[in-house]
């Protein structure tokens, strides 16, 4: 699997980032997938839950740092089936953000490239700060690992993990 | 149940640990018959592998009886006794599908790191780090085996551990490297270094048509 930043992350205002993954899934099953929103929390560890809030709206919880937690109403601002689905929250939120999701045939038959944007525009203050709220203590490894966890959901049927196994304590 | 931990740098401790539990529909758990170590364990031990935690059980070398499985688990039952390789595979990603199994893009779960240091990944390894997944390894009483659909393999036959725990990882491993060099019959191979992994090499080497092999090691406590 490959994933790559994109470049021109802009740390002095809006923050955006780019991830990459080749799915061996259809564009129109990787479509079906992320339209539920709702199944979100299985594969982006950082979400607690993305509940629907009427037409093309939708409800967001995340993990703020410590045990906090933040939430944000977004809107639904693209839909093309087996093409695209984009997201903007709504005026009000903490911390301001955007996202989309592309699906385009991956060469000789590989699946489908899934491209995910997500930015976010932190309202003064730390950036770092509103990241974690927002994607966590890592942005880039978040999206990585969610990008990666939504692939093995899609590819196996699980995420994989380790949660709960055995160890030593001393 | 007792474990081998890892704790840091030349530290490892036999602990009383949780037994595993089945944490996935497809997971299986078997009481360990034969567990090794193998040299990379070594590199463990000296601390040369990043992102060990304190508590990590180690072990990529072990086979055993099924004693529980998951309820998507098909072929395997309480009772079979399972060789498992060192390296767990999906079965299911673009590697798996053509048998590259220890590239396999889904097991490790916590590639991120992996990533970034060498390109890409690994598949997720038992008891080898955070790097390669972060999975409890196998020198242990029991064992999680996660996609035990794929990876292990059932013994039918009545040999003893002795000859099959070496499959788990050695074998393959000297087998391997006998297998790159596209040996022809008639071939004289020279292999250099004598220690296990360069003994299972001269052996492929003649499996595979070598008409004489050359073996060459200094002098250590490993010939």
């Amino acid at each position: 699997m490959n994933t790559q930043s994109a470049p021109g992350t802009d740390n002095t205002s809006d923050v955006q980032l780019k991830k990459c993954v080749t799915i061996d899934r259809t564009a129109e099953e990787l479509y079906e997938k992320w339209k539920d929103f709702s199944s979100f929390p299985l594969f982006m560890e950082h979400l607690v839950s993305v509940r629907p809030a009427g037409l093309n709206r939708t409800h967001w919880i995340a993990k703020g740092p410590g045990n906090t937690k933040v939430e944000w109403d977004a809107a639904t601002t693209a839909d093309t089936p087996g093409k695209v689905i984009a997201w903007k929250s709504l005026p009000g939120a903490d911390v301001p953000n955007e996202g989309s999701v592309h699906f385009d045939p991956a060469p000789v038959h590989r699946g489908t490239r899934v491209t995910v944007t997500l930015s976010y525009a932190p309202p003064g203050g730390s950036v770092a700060r509103w990241a974690a709220m927002i994607f966590g203590e890592e942005p880039d490894k978040q999206i990585s690992d969610d990008l990666s966890r939504f692939k093995a959901l899609m590819e196996t049927g699980v995420v994989p993990t380790t949660d709960g196994q055995s160890k030593g304590n001393n | 149940m007792k474990a081998l931990c890892w704790y840091g740098t030349r530290d490892v401790r036999v602990e009383e640990v949780p037994e595993p539990k089945i944490l996935a529909s497809d997971d299986i758990i078997i009481k360990t018959s034969t567990t090794a170590i193998c040299g990379s364990d070594l590199h463990l031990y000296h601390g040369t592998v990043p992102m060990m935690e304190k508590g990590d059980i180690l072990g990529h070398e072990f086979m055993g009886t099924v004693v529980e499985k998951g309820p998507d688990v098909k072929d395997l039952q309480a009772g079979d006794r399972v060789i498992i390789p060192f390296a767990i595979s999906c079965g299911r990603c673009f590697f798996c599908k053509r048998e590259y199994y220890s590239c396999c893009d889904n097991t490790n779960h916590k590639s991120y790191y992996s990533k970034k240091m060498n390109g890409d990944a690994t598949a997720g390894i038992f008891g080898y780090s955070h790097l390669m997944g972060g999975y409890a390894g196998g020198q242990a009483e029991y064992v999680r085996v996660p996609f035990a659909n794929v990876g292990p393999a059932k013994v039918t036959s009545g040999l003893d551990d002795d000859d099959l725990a070496m499959l788990t990882d050695a074998f393959p491993t000297g087998y391997m490297a006998a297998e790159n060099c596209n040996i022809q019959p008639g071939d004289t191979v020279a292999v250099w270094g004598c220690g296990p992994i360069g003994q299972f090499a001269i052996r492929s080497a003649y499996l595979l048509g070598a008409h004489e092999v050359i073996a060459i090691a200094i002098p250590s406590p490993a010939v």
